[in-house]
């Protein structure tokens, strides 16, 4: 398939009102309205979606893999950061 | 039996004719539900047929997709067909049963699905009818019809669109996609005046407002036609001597073998399931 005329593009579906949309996949379409088009019957096939957004993947910028070692080793260090001092009471529901 | 049913066999029974009447209106309703049931088979089954072979991942299942669509239809309506009938066939005898000349289905919906640009078009023109159909249907007085109708209007808008979609990009596409389905175009024109046609049972169903009078839906198929191949950079074909005969069991050969495929399974092994 010619990546020139049926570019990649990036899925990202809301599976309820209230939650963030996911990432759940990608597609091959020549534009953005067919590439929603294929997003709906590749990924909403067993009805759990609300909304759909795509997203040229070309549009993407994305960390280099060679950085990992300062970009993310640091933060190993630190497990202050994470909140699982906190009690999060039921009623805030998703965090 | 549905209250649909129940209210034609009143009305029925109130003009005068009692004992014979119902039994007449229910053989009418029946053949009238029977060749929805039959349109939508029969283009479900010609869409299935792309299953694997789609052009792109993307579109196989899609494909995939409209084709369930419609045979989910079609059990609707064979089911209620069965009912109405109260001779105990059930959707797979109705489907898998009845020969050649026993199917109502339009003729456009049993030809076969040529390239991808024949399928679309095929499909745009038969969508573009059936999306405001259904509509219409999911007002009928008969209550069984008016949930198909409500059910499958939805189903329909997406097909439209889809097909719409395809239909756009491929004619105002390359040299080449132009080339083909304009000459789709040409080659199933012939095929659409039948959509409109309604013999007297229909068109008494569609007197007492369980049917929908297939005339009324002309100009918004037109319009929404006309929206289209404008943006495809196609041109309406024009009139011309429109071939029919699908509603009176008369087909194309290509329906025969369609049948062939889709029945052999259940006549050689009836009932079977998994």
């Amino acid at each position: 398939m010619s990546e020139t005329l049926m570019p990649l593009w990036e899925v990202f579906i809301r599976n309820r009102s209230g939650m963030p949309h996911k990432h759940c996949g990608s597609v091959h379409a020549a534009d953005a309205t067919m590439a929603l088009q294929a997003a709906r019957d590749v990924y909403t096939r067993r009805g759990e979606s609300v909304s759909i957004w795509v997203i040229p993947s070309s549009a993407i910028t994305a960390s280099d893999p060679g950085d990992k070692d300062h970009l993310f080793e640091p933060t190993a260090s630190k497990p202050y950061r994470h909140p699982t001092f906190y009690t999060v009471p039921d009623e805030v529901g998703h965090m | 039996m549905s209250m649909g049913a129940a209210q034609l066999s009143t009305s029925a029974d109130s003009s005068g004719s009692p004992g014979r009447a119902p039994q007449a209106a229910a053989a009418t309703l029946f053949a009238y539900v029977l060749s929805l049931a039959d349109d939508a088979l029969v283009l479900g089954h010609r869409l299935s047929e792309w299953s694997g072979r789609g052009p792109t991942l993307e579109e196989d299942i899609a494909l995939s997709n409209l084709a369930l669509d419609l045979i989910g239809q079609a059990r609707l309506c064979y089911a209620y067909a069965g009912e109405i009938e109260g001779r105990g066939r059930d959707e797979d005898a109705l489907a898998y049963l009845r020969d050649e000349h026993a199917y109502r289905n339009l003729l456009l919906l049993e030809q076969p699905n040529g390239d991808f640009a024949m399928t679309m078009t095929r499909h745009l023109l038969y969508a573009a009818f059936l999306d405001p159909y259904f509509k219409a249907l999911s007002a009928s007085a008969d209550n069984r019809l008016a949930e198909i109708g409500a059910k499958a209007a939805k189903e329909m808008a997406y097909h439209l669109r889809h097909a719409a979609e395809w239909v756009i990009r491929l004619g105002d596409g390359t040299e080449e996609s132009h080339a083909r389905v304009a000459a789709a175009l040409d080659e199933v024109w012939m095929y659409t005046g039948e959509m409109f046609e309604m013999d007297a049972g229909e068109s008494a169903l569609s007197a007492q407002g369980i049917a929908v009078d297939r005339s009324s839906i002309r100009p918004t198929w037109e319009a929404t036609l006309a929206r289209v191949l404008a943006e495809a950079t196609l041109a309406r074909p024009t009139d011309r001597w429109m071939q029919r005969g699908g509603r009176a069991g008369q087909h194309s050969e290509h329906l025969g073998r369609l049948l062939a495929e889709m029945q052999v399974l259940h006549r050689a092994h009836p009932g079977a399931s998994w």
